[in-house]
């Protein structure tokens, strides 16, 4: 399976990012064999509408789930819909949630826990 | 052309920031200026997406009219998931991911990319209500315009664009514009002949005014300040209306009686006979700077 986690940088080590639609950089987790691609991510900065962009930016890189903490409604509509399931609990590196993941330790998020636009206003 | 034959002025209301009394003065100048000019007043609240005029004027409404944008419509049967529309789309109002294709149409400001460059033809534009235009009278003779955002919606300016549309040449237009300096400011101020920016004499009324003089430039809309609640906080307005050589039109100084007779529903002009004199002097003095505006305009 290949899970995208939202990070503050582009590998395993990297520290957790709480957001889903406005973090600097997905982490894409190949959790069989460990591999790692980190994508940019262009909607950290952008207007609105930074939830379904990121959406499509995972959808696009290949990933079935997300590990994040802080998911909005446009965001949560976009990855339900598209089959792509959402783990909260986001802590740590990339690494260790990944871990947490498969030892079946994170929760799925199972509606949006975060309004519009605040991924905005809460920088960093 | 006679006296009562050529086109009215329309006159927007604005401000760089909120509470700073832009209907205070919108409706009473409408009201001041419906004695002098009966029946040749109309009144437009431009504040889509939170009207108040009608609060102070209570006209009668007779007339509602839905206003529409254009979003698109996936027929799913054609559309092969290529993902062309969420590449051209720059709202991410539409997105595919995997096989689900979704639509957010409070994203989406109708620019119709998606179904131009859908190759299947998949993509249809149809039309979705996002507010209403409300006509009316005030006092028999005041035209009373307000456009309502429904309530979700963000994107303001269809809804300002529909209100615009009845601005009657035969009428003095005064449009009571959202606060701020963004967009649906700029949708309200744009092609009037000139902007009134009502702002308070303090540090950040200055920074606000400033930004709002500078979008006033931007659009070619000439502009004046009213100074309200003149007498609280510092020079700072009058030393930077003075630099940059911008008139100030009018003060309505800080006095209780206003914010009272304002918080029972009343306007200035109806507040203080006083009031309504210099609203209807200030209005002439428009006059007079906007028509030499086009006298140099004609001449250069």
């Amino acid at each position: 399976m290949k899970v995208a986690v939202t990070s503050k940088g582009k590998d395993l080590g990297s520290p957790v990012d709480p957001r889903f639609g406005r973090c600097p950089y997905f982490v894409v987790v190949d959790t069989e064999t460990m591999t790692t691609e980190g994508i940019e991510n262009p909607g950290a900065l952008a207007g609105a509408g930074a939830g379904v962009a990121a959406a499509q930016l995972i959808a696009d890189a290949g990933a079935d789930a997300v590990i994040s903490n802080l998911v909005g409604p446009h965001a949560f509509a976009a990855l339900k819909q598209g089959g792509i399931a959402i783990y909260a609990g986001a802590a740590g590196n990339v690494k260790s949630v990944v871990e947490m993941l498969k030892k079946d330790e994170l929760g799925r998020l199972e509606e949006p826990n975060a309004e519009l636009d605040a991924g905005a206003k809460r920088r960093g | 052309m006679s006296e009562t034959q050529r086109a009215r002025l329309s006159i927007s209301i604005a401000a760089g920031k909120g509470g700073t009394g832009k209907t205070l003065v919108a409706t009473s100048l409408a009201l001041a200026l419906n004695d002098d000019y009966p029946g040749e007043v109309q009144i437009i609240d431009c504040d889509v997406e939170e009207p108040n005029a009608h609060l102070l004027l209570q006209p009668e409404i007779i007339e509602e009219a839905a206003v529409h944008v254009l979003v698109p419509e996936v027929n799913l049967e054609l559309c092969t998931r290529c993902g062309e529309c969420a590449k051209a789309c720059q709202f991410s109002a539409i997105a595919v991911i995997r096989q689900a294709v979704l639509t957010f149409y409070d994203l989406c400001a109708g620019c119709g990319a998606c179904a131009y460059v859908c190759p299947v033809g998949a993509i249809t534009e149809v039309q979705r209500q996002v507010g209403v235009v409300r006509a009316g009278c005030v006092g028999g003779q005041i035209d009373f315009v307000a456009g309502c955002l429904n309530v979700g919606d963000q994107r303001a300016t269809p809804v300002t664009k529909a209100v615009k549309e009845r601005i009657s040449p035969k009428r003095i237009s005064i449009l009571d514009a959202p606060p701020g300096t963004a967009c649906p400011m700029q949708e309200t101020v744009e092609d009037t002949d000139y902007c009134i920016l009502v702002t308070e004499p303090t540090p950040f009324g200055r920074s606000n005014l400033q930004d709002a003089v500078d979008t006033c430039e931007r659009l070619g809309v000439p502009c004046g300040v009213i100074i309200n609640r003149d007498g609280i906080g510092n020079q700072g307005v009058d030393d930077y209306c003075a630099a940059e050589g911008i008139e100030i039109l009018m003060r309505i100084p800080q006095r209780r009686e206003i914010a009272e007779a304002y918080s029972r529903g009343e306007t200035l002009a109806e507040a203080r006979p006083q009031w309504r004199d210099d609203l209807v002097e200030m209005y002439k003095r428009i006059e007079e700077i906007v028509s030499s505006q086009y006298v140099q305009e004609g001449v250069s």
